[in-house]
């Protein structure tokens, strides 16, 4: 590298002692464009969680965006007892955990069969999966009222567990077969010749090699369970019943005046996903990229 | 099959696709089992339900008793319907608007945040942070903006341009560029994210030399770069289209398409005959124009990852 770039330093003579204070320069407009633009990003959120710690009076008598002149608890405390957050977490919960494993676990099955064994248009059949993930959930809203009405799982959580499990399918079974099919058939082809039928070699070869791409899965297909709207108004009609982002919007109309109380509410509700981000950021962002980028 | 009456034929058949690398096999009842059970969850919680609406948007119906067969008079109606092509209009101003403004500052984002240095990290991270939180919490961070004396206003009539303040949810003119400009803030570290990766995977060395043979930042990264990003930006291309027919939460959190459905996009307005108003005929047939517009762009997206997966 420097033997190529020496000859042309050595004709321009001036750019080389220029170069350093160039770079200094550069460096400062780059922090001075960066540090503005981020703002913009940040300080939404600074916003939002200052307004959300303080009390109904402060905002009544200074307005939202001025600085703080209390802190409350109050916007927190009724967001989670009258305003029903903490119950809406919990039945995200209950939502969420169940449709990550059950959509996983069925995503690595097919995954594994459209990998590993010569199925006839197995081609074909992971597109025909893959589209089923692209379609705009619109063209299904109205019959999945209806069919989880006839199977008698309508406004229940199990028919919120089935849509997402059914929708999400297509896309990791998708990211799960790129990986699966990377892994060499040596490893498979060994423990078939020392005896292990198709399930255990699944089960003790496949699935543990296919644990980071898991992770990433498991991590994006959280936020975005966790994080839904749509399926949950379409399927559940019990206020009671409704999941985080459902229940924050009721909310919201519920406490139209009380900016405290619906900051600390959205903040409730951002909480959850953040933490799965912040903890799982590498893997999070590998798993946004796969499928996508390449 | 033919593998199991002559065996002697196997390797010639594996040598064409039956068996590469020798890991694919004949399959075993298990397999199939592996396959079908997924598949027949898929087929019927999506693919089934979309065939219905086909069918559904082809009557009159409120949900009760039995569906009335119409033809294609829902569609009919669509095109007289005033609500609907604004919706439609809508759709395309935020089709453009929401990709246009994601590409251009997730790219630029990308490029200033390509090579390491002291505080990309930071920066990174504070824009992609905003796309782990819902449409709808962000709608509500916005809500809370764009209040009459929330930061907008305020920061507005602390630089002199008191003038400029607004109901900017409430305006007609500008509800629906308000709503824009927060689902962008969110987009924008998504796209970011895609473009990071696909820098990565540029070749430096090009670029390297451009720079020795004299070429300016802007040509290096107009006749360098961005050929090279050509896969990205199909990706990214089709995934906002995609994503911008099928927006909904955001708009619901924020206006629910109101003031007088100005900032109505075709999957709020589709909403609303659904399940507000229970015209499940036309409300499908709404979905279906979503589906047809979509179509396109799945495609190309199904395309373009097929051919990553040829490749690879």
């Amino acid at each position: 590298m420097t033997a190529t770039i020496a000859p042309r330093a050595a004709q321009r003579p001036v750019s080389a002692p220029a170069q350093p204070a160039g770079r200094r320069r550069r460096t400062w407009v780059f922090h001075a464009v960066m540090i503005p633009v981020s703002l913009l990003w940040v300080l939404p959120m600074i916003f939002v969680i200052v307004l959300a710690f303080r009390s109904f009076d402060d905002i009544a008598a200074f307005g939202t965006a001025a600085w703080p002149h209390s802190f409350a608890w109050t916007g927190f405390r009724t967001a989670l007892g009258a305003g029903a957050m903490g119950r809406a977490l919990w039945i995200s919960v209950q939502v969420t955990v169940p449709a990550v494993i059950v959509t996983l676990f069925l995503a690595s099955m097919a995954a594994y069969a459209l990998s590993r064994f010569a199925i006839p248009g197995r081609r074909a059949i992971l597109l025909v999966m893959l589209a089923g993930n692209l379609l705009p959930p619109q063209i299904l809203l109205i019959p999945v009222a209806r069919i989880t009405e006839s199977l008698g799982v309508y406004d229940t959580l199990v028919g919120l567990v089935a849509i997402h499990v059914g929708f999400g399918l297509g896309f990791y079974t998708f990211v799960l077969h790129g990986f699966m099919r990377s892994i060499p058939g040596e490893l498979t082809e060994a423990a078939r010749i020392d005896g292990a039928g198709p399930f255990q070699i699944y089960a003790r070869i496949i699935m543990p090699l296919c644990r980071p791409s898991l992770a990433a899965l498991a991590a994006l297909a959280t936020t975005w369970i966790f994080n839904d709207l749509i399926w949950s108004i379409t399927v559940i009609r019990t206020e009671a019943k409704l999941p985080v982002t459902a229940a924050l919007l009721n909310l919201q109309g519920g406490y139209v005046s009380n900016w405290n109380v619906v900051a600390a509410a959205s903040l409730i509700a951002a909480v959850p996903t953040a933490a799965v981000f912040f903890a799982f950021q590498r893997h999070f962002v590998s798993g946004l990229l796969v499928g996508s980028s390449k | 099959m033919t593998t199991t009456t002559a065996p002697a034929l196997r390797p010639i058949v594996s040598g064409r696709g039956a068996g590469r690398r020798g890991t694919l096999r004949r399959v075993p009842a298990i397999v199939w089992l592996f396959l079908l059970v997924p598949a027949a969850v898929e087929v019927g919680m999506v693919f089934w339900p979309a065939l219905n609406s086909f069918y559904i948007s082809l009557t009159k119906w409120n949900g009760l008793g039995a569906a009335k067969p119409v033809g294609f008079g829902n569609y009919r109606n669509l095109f007289s319907d005033d609500i609907f092509l604004g919706a439609l209009k809508n759709n395309v101003i935020w089709a453009v608007g929401f990709g246009g403004l994601s590409v251009l500052g997730g790219l630029a984002l990308a490029v200033a945040l390509n090579r390491p240095r002291r505080g990309v990290g930071l920066y990174r991270s504070a824009i992609y942070l905003p796309m782990v939180f819902s449409l709808a919490v962000t709608g509500l961070f916005w809500r809370v903006q764009y209040q009459p004396d929330g930061t907008i206003n305020t920061f507005l009539g602390a630089v002199g341009l008191g003038s400029w303040e607004h109901q900017w949810l409430a305006d007609p003119t500008t509800a629906l560029y308000a709503v824009l400009v927060a689902a962008v803030w969110r987009q924008v570290g998504y796209v970011m994210v895609l473009y990071l990766a696909g820098l990565k995977s540029t070749d430096p060395t090009l670029d390297d030399a451009a720079q020795m043979d004299g070429a300016g930042a802007w040509q290096r990264f107009r006749y360098v770069v961005w050929p090279q990003l050509r896969g990205v930006n199909t990706v990214v291309f089709a995934v906002t289209v995609i994503d911008s027919l099928r927006t909904f939460d955001i708009v619901w959190a924020m206006t629910q398409g109101g003031p007088y459905h100005t900032s109505e996009l075709l999957s709020t307005y589709m909403f609303q005959q659904g399940f507000t108003f229970l015209n499940l005929g036309y409300a499908s047939a709404i979905a279906v124009v979503i589906f047809a517009l979509a179509l396109l762009f799945i495609i190309t997206y199904l395309v373009r990852t097929t051919k990553d997966e040829v490749e690879a």
